[in-house]
């Protein structure tokens, strides 16, 4: 239930220059992006979905539409040279195994996803494959070697769809997730509902709140000038809201990634996106 | 109704929280000095083109172009160091322009000065709003 | 020589002769600004990538000098003009002594 007490449509009048999301239209390297849509039907208080995209200035959208520009593609670069590289007791590189890496294409729409009765990350399946088939260390779950590399899978999938499933093996997972997003936490007492579904489209203060779609990540942020992953960016936002926050890879997290990843079932992929 | 400290922070979030940095103004005209020597600077000849508001101060793209100039040199008043970069153009330069990206403090100025080939001076300025964003910066 | 220093850059493969062409170059680089504390309170120093040139057939196009306030990852945009076939060089000096260079060739119709 949409909740707006007077305080905040004071707020939204006194705020003076506040902007509603764009309706620009997102193409990057010449192929047009789903940005906007109708919210899927299991989003009771949206009516339409939008890209993070449309919430940032004209100087910060532009950074994505050209794959020179986007300072994220430095990353998958990186990312690109590290599929050659062996690594661990197995003397194997990824290509060892995968080849071409636009064989994953389509992956980064499903994910996460339940294998075996459990829910697995992008970083998870990573992880696995490190450890269980190369015998390689795992990677930190947000640095950079992990960052890249989901940048350069989720990339294959770039302009296709999210589509992740919510029923079936899914659906305790995603109930979880649900009510985490929904339940206020912190000192600040806020749940990421009070932000990005309650407000998208505000200032808060300077910054310029959007839905909270996750279908960009990993991001390049302007702020810290690096790839961020979704992890990394919900502690952040915990963080912010002075809660504890959850563990990176723990069960919380990987939940409402999937909820999140719902939110925004009909998006486009923009891995690697920019934002603030 | 009870004043809870929601709607306090909703309360003092009506604007932006905008810094301006005291103005290192003098350090700046000491470096523009080391260039033109004190000599007057002439306006126009020179587009300078920034941001009005730059979503984060880490990168802010900027462009200077300055037809038929031999150098440009760029500043920032209210950083540290307002030196940015200074860009000397080649015969090969048909357009004697440049864009890149810089880091800004605060809000500040952005100023380029322009040496033409006939070592007159020109100089364009834009003011560029470093915000500070909501969910922790 | 810093870790993880990587130059990108974007040129046509092929122009007419006397045509401006755009040029784009980036090269990954921390560019610590001097301005940073440590955890322990101590300034960490200054390093980053001072001067950026790109020249055609030994011609210089463009000279810059960087300074602090360049952002992470310096990027250029600029304009060349190619009168021949030939070849641009381009190149980045760290302030840790290292250089980097990146060539491309451009044919001509």
């Amino acid at each position: 239930m949409r909740i707006t007490s007077g305080l905040m449509i004071a707020t939204i009048l006194a705020a003076g220059s506040v902007s509603a999301q764009d309706d620009n239209t997102l193409s990057v390297e010449g192929e047009t992006m789903i940005s906007t849509t109708d919210a899927p039907s299991h989003m009771e208080n949206v009516g339409t979905i939008y890209s993070g995209w449309h919430f940032r200035s004209s100087e910060t959208q532009a950074l994505q539409t050209d794959d020179f520009d986007n300072p994220g593609m430095i990353f998958v670069d990186q990312a690109i040279d590290e599929w050659d590289v062996v690594d661990g007791s197995a003397g194997k590189a990824c290509a060892s195994c995968h080849e071409d890496v636009a064989a994953f294409e389509g992956l980064r729409t499903q994910l996460p996803r339940v294998d075996d009765g459990q829910l697995v990350t992008m970083e998870n399946l990573i992880n696995e494959c490190r450890t269980d088939r190369m015998g390689a260390e795992a990677w930190k779950y947000s640095g950079t070697d992990m960052t890249g590399m989901t940048a350069l899978i989720s990339l294959q999938s770039r302009g296709l769809p999210m589509n992740v499933a919510i029923d079936g093996d899914a659906a305790d997972f995603w109930e979880k997730g649900k009510e985490l997003y929904y339940t206020r936490v912190g000192q600040l007492d806020m749940a990421c509902s009070n932000c990005h579904e309650d407000n998208y489209g505000v200032m808060i203060r300077a910054d310029h709140l959007s839905q909270g779609q996750t279908n960009g990540f990993p991001t390049y942020r302007l702020k810290n000038d690096k790839l961020n992953s979704m992890h990394g960016r919900f502690k952040g936002c915990m963080a912010n809201i002075r809660a504890t926050p959850y563990k990176e890879g723990g069960d919380e997290f990987k939940a409402l990634e999937l909820y999140l990843a719902s939110r925004g079932n009909g998006l486009s992929v923009e891995s690697p996106s920019v934002r603030n | 109704m009870k004043l809870t400290r929601r709607d306090l922070m909703v309360m003092s979030a009506a604007g932006f929280a905008v810094t301006a940095l005291p103005a290192f103004a003098s350090l700046t005209d000491d470096e523009i000095a080391k260039i033109t020597g004190g000599a007057e600077m002439g306006e126009g000849g020179i587009t300078l083109t920034a941001p009005e508001i730059a979503e984060n101060g880490n990168t802010v793209p900027i462009e200077v172009s300055a037809p038929g100039a031999t150098m440009i040199a760029v500043f920032a008043d209210g950083n540290p160091v307002p030196n940015v970069a200074t860009f000397k153009f080649g015969a090969l330069n048909p357009s004697q322009s440049a864009s890149t990206r810089m880091r800004l403090a605060g809000t500040q100025d952005v100023i380029a000065i322009a040496q033409m080939a006939d070592g007159s001076f020109h100089k364009a300025s834009a003011n560029v709003k470093v915000t500070i964003g909501g969910c922790g910066g | 020589m810093a870790s993880g220093v990587k130059p990108r850059v974007k040129v046509p493969k092929k122009a007419a002769a006397g045509e401006t062409i755009t040029i784009k170059t980036l090269i990954s680089h921390k560019m610590e600004s001097g301005q940073h504390k440590d955890g322990d309170g101590n300034v960490i120093p200054r390093s980053i990538i001072n001067r950026f040139t790109a020249d055609f057939n030994g011609e210089n196009v463009i000279d810059v000098t960087l300074e602090p306030a360049i952002s992470t990852n310096p990027y250029f945009q600029f304009e060349a003009v190619v009168p021949e076939e030939g070849e641009f060089q381009f190149t980045w000096y760290d302030d840790d002594g290292s250089v980097y260079e990146t060539a491309k060739k451009i044919s001509v119709s």
